[in-house]
C-alpha cells in the first residue's frame, strides 16, 4: 500500500505542503528577489518542508544551502556568506533561531553589522502541544536586546513580503518573526506601505489604544471592532517593527487616549509590552499600560486554537482583556 | 564482515547484521535471552506501536514513523535492561532514560503507565488542553520522564551531568540516551561525546536510532554523518552495532556492555532501524515523519501491525 491509496482524511508532511499560504509567500518572495537580481541565498536546518523553503530550493538549488540539524553552524555560516557579498535568509523555528543561536546572532551577525536576514518561523505558542521546546515566547525580548539588530513581526503574508522587499538593500541585520503561515490576511497587496520603524496606525481612539504585533494583529483588529460595537472609542496600531520602535506613534496615541494595551504572542516581559513601557516612561506620558500576552509563564500543552482561547489571545479574549482593563482603570 | 570491535571500520547494513548474528562473533560470548523474554519484548513493542497509533488519533498529528523505528529499543530498555521499581518513578538509584529524540515520547508514555508511573487515563487526553502529555516529554508534568526534551542535541550532555553527579553522590545508576541519527548533526552531541569519554563515564550508554531519515530526507543526503562508528570511536567510545528491531541482539549487546566490569569508556550502540517499521507505506515514504491517519486507515494500520508481529 502507498500513501496515495489512503483515505482523504489521512495526511503526512509531504502531502499537506500547501496548507500554509504564508509560507508559500515567504518562498515566492525570495524566489522573486533572486529573479530581480538580488544576491539572495537561503539556508535552513532540516525544516525545508515545515517552512516551505523547498519551493526556493526547487527554483534556485544553487542558492539554497541545507545545513541539517545544526542551527548554530548555519547562523555563523550565514555571517560568513554575508561577509562576501551574499544576503543570506536563514530560516528555522523561532525557538531554535533566537534561543539556541542567540550568541552566534549577537557576535557574528549583529556586532559585525552584516546583512543577514534571520527568519524565525512558528513563533509564539503556535506549535501547541509540541511543547515549550518548540515555543518561542522570549524571542522578541532576546533579539530586541541585541544592539544593531532590527526586529520585525509581520502580521500577515502581505506584510512579510513587503518587509522582505524593503530590507533587501538594507546594509544591517534583521530578525523577522513569523507564525506558521496560516495567519489570516490583514492587508491587501499593493495597499500596504511598509517602512522600516514606522507603525501602521489604523485609527485613533479616546478610551484605549490597542497596539498589537505579528500574529496578534488580526484577532486584535476584530477585538477592536467588537469593543467599538460595545460603545468604546478604541484606537489601533499594528506595531510590525519592534525595533526600531515607532516612538512617535506611541506618544501620539498616549496623548490621545489615557490607556494603552499591548497584545503579543510572547511573554509580557521584554517584547512589545516592554518596549511600549520604556517609551511611555521615558517620555513621562501619563498613559496607563496593560501588557497582554503570556504572563511570564510557560504555556500549557494543547492544540494552538485551544491555547489562544485559554490565554485570551483570540479576538474574544483580547476584547475581554481590554474591557476589564478599561473597567479597572475607571474604578481606580 | 567483522564487528567493529574487531577493527573493521566499515558500515554494517541490517541484512549483514542478520547474517553476522547467525555466525556468532561477539554475540556468542554474551548472555543469551530466554525465548519467553524475547516474546514478551516483541509483544511490548507491538503494544508501543498500537498505543502510538491510538494516541496520535487523539492529537490528530504525530510522529508515527520516528516512534516505530525505536519501538524495540524502548521495549528492550524498559522490559529487559533498566533497573526500575514499579510505581517508584523517583527512586534515586533508578536507571535513567533520556530521549534526545523527544518526538518519540508518544511511544514511551504507555510504557510509563505500564510501570505504574503514570495514570493510564492520562493517555486518553494526550495533547489535549492542559494534558501533561505533549508531543515532547516534560519532566515537570510526567512522573517517569527523567528529563524534558524536544530541542535536539541536549540529552547526551544531560546524561553526562547526571553521571558526574552520580559519581559525587556514590550512586550507581546507568543512563541510556536515545539519539536520533539526524540529531547527530547537532554540534552539542559531539561536545557531550568528548566530555563523556574524557570523564570515563562508563555508565553512559547512547543508542542511536539509525533509521536513516530526518525531516528533509535521508540523513546522509541532508548532512552526511558517516563513517558513524569511526566518529564515535575517535571520540573514545566503545562502539557496537545491531539490528535495532531484533530484541535478542539488542539485549545481548547491552547486557554484554553493562556486564563488562573492565570497561571504562562510555558506550554507543548504533541500532540500524527502519523508519515507520511495521507499516508498509510508512516504511516506503519519508513524509511519515509527521502525519495523521483517519479512522479507517488507522484500522488498516493496526491490523498490519498485528500481522507483522505475529510473523515476527
Amino acid at each position: 500500500m502507498s500513501t496515495r491509496e489512503l483515505r482523504p482524511g489521512s495526511w503526512n508532511i509531504l502531502t499537506v505542503l500547501d496548507q500554509a499560504p504564508g509560507l508559500k509567500v515567504l518562498a515566492d518572495t525570495l524566489n522573486e528577489l533572486v529573479e530581480d537580481g538580488h544576491p539572495v541565498a537561503v539556508a535552513t536546518a532540516d525544516l525545508k518542508y515545515s517552512n516551505g523553503l523547498y519551493r526556493f530550493e526547487e527554483n534556485h538549488p544553487d542558492r539554497f544551502v541545507q545545513f541539517g540539524v545544526s542551527e548554530q553552524n548555519m547562523v555563523s555560516a550565514a555571517a560568513g556568506m554575508a561577509a562576501v557579498g551574499v544576503v543570506p535568509h536563514v530560516a528555522t523555528f523561532a525557538s531554535f533561531l533566537a534561543l539556541l543561536c542567540c550568541e552566534q546572532i549577537r557576535t557574528d551577525i549583529a556586532y559585525t553589522g552584516l546583512p543577514v536576514r534571520l527568519i524565525g518561523t512558528h513563533a509564539g505558542i503556535t506549535l501547541g502541544f509540541y511543547g515549550t521546546s518548540h515555543h518561542a515566547i522570549e524571542d522578541l525580548a532576546i533579539m530586541r536586546a541585541i544592539p544593531a539588530l532590527d526586529v520585525i513581526a509581520p502580521a500577515d503574508a502581505t506584510t512579510l513580503r513587503a518587509a522582505l522587499r524593503w530590507y533587501i538593500d538594507y546594509p544591517g541585520p534583521a530578525y523577522f518573526r513569523i507564525g506558521r503561515g496560516r495567519e489570516p490576511d490583514c492587508y491587501i497587496e499593493g495597499e500596504l506601505e511598509f517602512e522600516r520603524g514606522k507603525a501602521i496606525v489604523h485609527s485613533a481612539g479616546a478610551d484605549l489604544t490597542i497596539v498589537a504585533t505579528g500574529s496578534m494583529v488580526h484577532p486584535a483588529i476584530a477585538a477592536t471592532e467588537e469593543l467599538r460595537r460595545q460603545g468604546y472609542s478604541i484606537g489601533f496600531i499594528d506595531m510590525h517593527t519592534i525595533k526600531p520602535l515607532d516612538d512617535a506613534a506611541v506618544s501620539a496615541a498616549a496623548q490621545r487616549a489615557p490607556l494603552m494595551m499591548s497584545v503579543e504572542e510572547h511573554n509580557v516581559l521584554g517584547g512589545l509590552g516592554g518596549a511600549l513601557a520604556e517609551v511611555l516612561a521615558d517620555q513621562g506620558t501619563p498613559c496607563r499600560l496593560h501588557r497582554h500576552g503570556m504572563k511570564d509563564e510557560y504555556s500549557l500543552i494543547g492544540p494552538p486554537t485551544h491555547l489562544y482561547r485559554h490565554y485570551r489571545l483570540d479576538s474574544d479574549g483580547i476584547a475581554k482583556e481590554a474591557r476589564e482593563f478599561i473597567e479597572l482603570a475607571q474604578a481606580s | 564482515m567483522a564487528y567493529p570491535e574487531d577493527g573493521d571500520a566499515g558500515r554494517l547494513t541490517r541484512s549483514q547484521l542478520g547474517a553476522e548474528q547467525q555466525v556468532g562473533g561477539q554475540l556468542t560470548k554474551t548472555p543469551v535471552a530466554e525465548s519467553s523474554e524475547i516474546e514478551r519484548i516483541q509483544e511490548r513493542s507491538r503494544f508501543i506501536r498500537e498505543e502510538t497509533v491510538r494516541l496520535i488519533s487523539i492529537a490528530k498529528t504525530g510522529h508515527y514513523a520516528s516512534t516505530f523505528s525505536c519501538a524495540e529499543i524502548i521495549a528492550v530498555l524498559y522490559y529487559g535492561i533498566m533497573r526500575l521499581r514499579r510505581g517508584e518513578p523517583d527512586w534515586p538509584d533508578r536507571d535513567r532514560f533520556l530521549m534526545g529524540k523527544g518526538h518519540a515520547a508518544v511511544g514511551v508514555y504507555p510504557v510509563l503507565s505500564d510501570w505504574g508511573f503514570l495514570d493510564p487515563s492520562a493517555l486518553d487526553e494526550y495533547t489535549r488542553l492542559g494534558s501533561p502529555l505533549g508531543d515532547h516529554p516534560d519532566m515537570q508534568r510526567v512522573a517517569g520522564i527523567d528529563f524534558s526534551s524536544g530541542s535536539l542535541g541536549h540529552a547526551l550532555s544531560v546524561g553526562v551531568g547526571m553521571l558526574l553527579a552520580a559519581r559525587m553522590r556514590a550512586l550507581s545508576f546507568r543512563v541510556f540516551v536515545l539519539l536520533g541519527d539526524g540529531e547527530l548533526h547537532e554540534g552539542q552531541v559531539w561536545e557531550a561525546a568528548a566530555a563523556a569519554s574524557h570523564h570515563g563515564l562508563h555508565n553512559l550508554v547512547a543508542i542511536v536510532d539509525r533509521n536513516e531519515y530526518c525531516l528533509d530526507g535521508r540523513v546522509d543526503d541532508v548532512l552526511n554523518i558517516e563513517p558513524l562508528a569511526e566518529r564515535w570511536r575517535a571520540f573514545g567510545w566503545d562502539v557496537r552495532e545491531a539490528d535495532g528491531h531484533d530484541p535478542a541482539a539488542l539485549l545481548a549487546i547491552l547486557r554484554g556492555l553493562l556486564g563488562d566490569e573492565r570497561r571504562r569508556a562510555p558506550a554507543v550502540l548504533i541500532a540500524h532501524t527502519i523508519k515507520g517499521r511495521g507499516v508498509s507505506f510508512m516504511e516506503a515514504e519519508a513524509g511519515w515523519h509527521l502525519g495523521y491517519l483517519e479512522q479507517e486507515d488507522e484500522r488498516d494500520v493496526l491490523s498490519e501491525l498485528g500481522a507483522t508481529h505475529e510473523h515476527a
